[in-house]
């Protein structure tokens, strides 16, 4: 990848020719922000159960209950992240005071040994992912040529899960140098972080979104980020959303039919993330060219090959492997190609909060099938719940495609 | 650009001034060891004999520097005295006279935990995986049974993202362990299926009978098990990692009560009379306690001074009375051998 600050941000206005070869800088500047901020912050989450109840003595179900419910805050932050960067049309700044409580929460890490004091610097990170993930999605869209969005997408999601997986291998090699450095993984994990702050405050451009030179009511934003054709695309991510179950759940169905898959289970995440990695920009591309509409169609066909993977009686290793490639060609052509889907159907002045709302319902989605999966494992058992999901998904996967039909038509 | 040369420095300076720091805070701790590294070196092994001929402690250190970690014992005459440090490390620890079973976590990209038995010179005789991170850890009082709780992701299905436990018990000297959350489990004498059961912190009674804490739906219960009947009894609710007194008449353990999530207050339940007895510990504990003697209860507590991943043991009076203080300090997970 080519990266040099002296590249002007592309723009629908370049050269169609140069297009095809390079990404925008802006797009690249915020996948190594990206890239920065996740080793930091994956530093952090791979050591932290550890942490708790190896060294400060936390239980974990307390933690775990918590940390359910923050992921839920975290998505209305989401939705204000979204309208805040669209009304200041600065979503540079919203962005970077997203990243930059992430950051600050790092050494307050250091500090907390308590269940509320922890539980406090988890929601501080939190919040910030929320804030920022929809301004700063709004930014690639509007660096991007029309063309090419799903492209820019996997861009940043490659470099997003690349930091991913670096974060856990960098907090255990520093583990493994200093035993029970735990701080030594804060201090370091909060350098990370401002090196990344600093990448997106220093020198990502600070591009006014949207036109005019007036700053868009609320009413306005949200107005426009309701219009029939996103209504549908939100419609079809939630009904496809609330049929997918999360990769947790997933993993632990594979562990309870495998033994190894016991032992190795952080590698799990890890097999997912090398699928994802490899795929995020060849599915993106290939969503320029057949449709956004469909690549996400066909992302959640993957998902239920892997359910029907993770179902099947019938273990060993190479059930477990293809589960996390048909899992990582899922998110590959899903979380960026649904942004990317969005990013074209909403006018520029609302594209944080039309980003937003859809990230919002898939978060919401997701986290009501995994009460009902949960519920459903507990009443039918794992085998069958899996394939009950399977079954209910097979039927929402056309029912998506006709709600998604000639959505990304032109007007 | 010269906007752009103002960014690129002020950028280079960033990344300077964060990897110098990461850089100065890296050496600082690690030449802060070496400090706490001189009496944990200096009395391995041949410490070890004198102190195990009597009735002594046996704990994981956590003062900092190279015994950090490392399974240590002092005298019971001399808790807070010179430490003898073994060769073993654990996360947990429980022993009896010439047996004690270690949690570890061999730290790394697949983090793997194994529960260690070690033989009289703490040398492991045996080990083998265990699913999780080490939470408890209990040996029958010959020794002849061990019993472990580790947390393993997401057991518990009705919330996303929350962790539960694996409890299993088996023979010290080999065999397959069993999980304790396959036996029947009563409620008012009728039995729980529901999926969420939960049992931790095993405490023995004898080679068959042993008390323990179940859970199912948000509730706990103190439930009497039995391994040859493959049963668990609730006997009274809200009773988390149970410990029996020496004389087996009692049980130390943490109630949660009407407290905050995630706290606990120290108590002593009689067993026939069902009276219990919050004790003088007021902070919130999460261990599984130990007894010194009949008349006093032992249990870790993390150090909230410096922040750090320290604690210290502590004992109050079984009867409520009394006031804490510090039984050993920097120390964890006690197992005292009479």
């Amino acid at each position: 990848m080519y990266v040099s600050v002296r590249d002007r941000p592309a723009g629908p206005d370049e050269a169609p020719g140069r297009r095809s070869r390079r990404v925008a800088t802006t797009v690249v500047l915020l996948g190594v922000v990206s890239l920065l901020t996740d080793v930091s912050s994956e530093m952090v989450s791979a050591v932290l159960p550890l942490y708790l109840t190896a060294e400060i003595g936390i239980g974990l179900l307390a933690y775990g209950f918590v940390d359910g419910v923050y992921q839920g805050v975290s998505a209305f932050v989401r939705i204000l992240g979204g309208v805040a960067g669209d009304r200041g049309r600065r979503p540079k700044w919203v962005a970077a005071l997203g990243y930059g409580i992430s950051a600050v929460s790092r050494p307050l890490m250091l500090a907390a040994n308590g269940m509320a004091a922890v539980t406090a610097v988890v929601t501080a990170d939190r919040l910030g992912k929320g804030l920022r993930t929809a301004p700063r999605d709004a930014l690639i869209a509007d660096a991007s040529p029309p063309g090419a969005l799903g492209r820019s997408f996997g861009v940043h999601r490659a470099l997003d899960t690349l930091g991913a997986a670096i974060g856990p291998i960098a907090a255990f090699a520093l583990l493994a140098a200093l035993p029970r450095a735990y701080d030594a993984v804060f201090v370091v994990s909060f350098a990370v972080a401002l090196v990344g702050l600093a990448v997106l405050v220093l020198f990502v451009p600070d591009r006014r979104v949207g036109a005019g030179t007036a700053r868009p009511a609320l009413r306005e934003v949200l107005r426009a980020a309701a219009g029939p054709r996103l209504r549908r695309t939100l419609l079809a991510a939630g009904l496809l959303g609330v049929l997918t179950v999360g990769d947790g759940f997933l993993y632990l169905s594979l562990q309870h039919r495998d033994d190894f898959a016991a032992m190795l289970f952080p590698l799990l995440y890890v097999g997912t993330n090398v699928a994802y990695l490899a795929l995020a920009v060849p599915l993106g591309r290939l969503a320029d060219r057949i449709g956004r509409a469909r690549m996400l169609v066909a992302g959640h066909v993957a998902l239920l090959l892997a359910y029907l993977c993770a179902a099947g009686s019938a273990g060993g290793p190479v059930w477990t492997v293809l589960t996390l490639v048909l899992l990582g060609t899922f998110y590959a052509a899903s979380d960026g190609v649904l942004a990317a889907l969005v990013s074209r159907l909403v006018p520029a002045h609302a594209k944080g909060t039309g980003i937003a709302a859809a990230q919002t319902v898939v978060v919401l989605a997701r986290f009501a099938s995994s009460v009902a999966f949960g519920a459903l494992w507990v009443a039918a058992g794992r085998q069958p719940a899996l394939l009950g999901f399977a079954v209910a998904l097979a039927l929402a996967i056309p029912a998506a495609g006709w709600l998604l039909r000639r959505v990304e038509e032109e007007r | 650009m010269s906007g752009l040369r103002l960014r690129v420095g002020v950028f280079a300076g960033v990344v300077l001034l964060a990897v110098a720091g990461v850089v100065v805070y890296l050496r600082q701790a690690v030449t802060a060891d070496p400090d706490g590294h001189t009496p944990a070196a200096a009395s391995v092994d041949t410490g070890v004999a004198p102190v195990v001929a009597g009735a002594h402690v046996v704990f994981r250190s956590t003062a900092p520097g190279d015994g950090y970690g490392r399974v240590a014992v002092v005298p019971v005459d001399a808790p807070s005295g010179p430490r003898a440090f073994t060769p073993a490390s654990c996360e947990r620890v429980h022993a009896v006279r010439g047996t004690a079973v270690c949690l570890v976590a061999l730290r790394g990209l697949a983090t793997t935990y194994r529960v260690k038995i070690l033989g009289p010179r703490w040398t492991p005789v045996s080990e083998r995986a265990v699913p999780g991170l080490p939470s408890r850890a209990r040996l029958s009082s010959d020794g002849a049974l061990t019993a472990t709780t580790t947390f393993v992701y997401g057991d518990s299905y009705a919330s996303p993202g929350q962790f539960s436990t694996r409890t299993l018990i088996g023979p010290t000297g080999g065999g397959d362990p069993v999980d304790v959350e396959q036996f029947t489990l009563r409620v008012d004498g009728k039995p729980v299926t529901a999926v969420d059961r939960n049992v931790w912190g095993v405490t023995f009674a004898d080679d068959d009978r042993f008390y323990a804490t179940a859970a199912s739906g948000g509730r706990t219960w103190l439930v009497e098990g039995s391994r040859s009947g493959r049963t668990l009894t609730a006997l009274r609710e809200d009773v988390e990692c149970p410990s029996l007194s020496p004389d087996g008449t009692r049980i130390a353990f943490k109630k949660h009560g009407d407290l905050p999530a995630g706290r606990w207050r120290l108590t002593v339940l009689d067993l026939a009379s069902g009276r219990e007895t919050p004790l003088a510990e007021t902070r919130s504990v999460d261990d599984q306690a130990e007894w010194l003697d009949n008349d006093t209860v032992l249990y870790g507590l993390p150090r909230d001074t410096d922040g750090s991943a320290s604690s210290d043991v502590w004992a109050v009076p079984a009867d409520g009375t009394g006031a804490p203080r510090v039984l050993i300090p920097d120390a964890w997970s006690p197992a005292v051998i009479r």
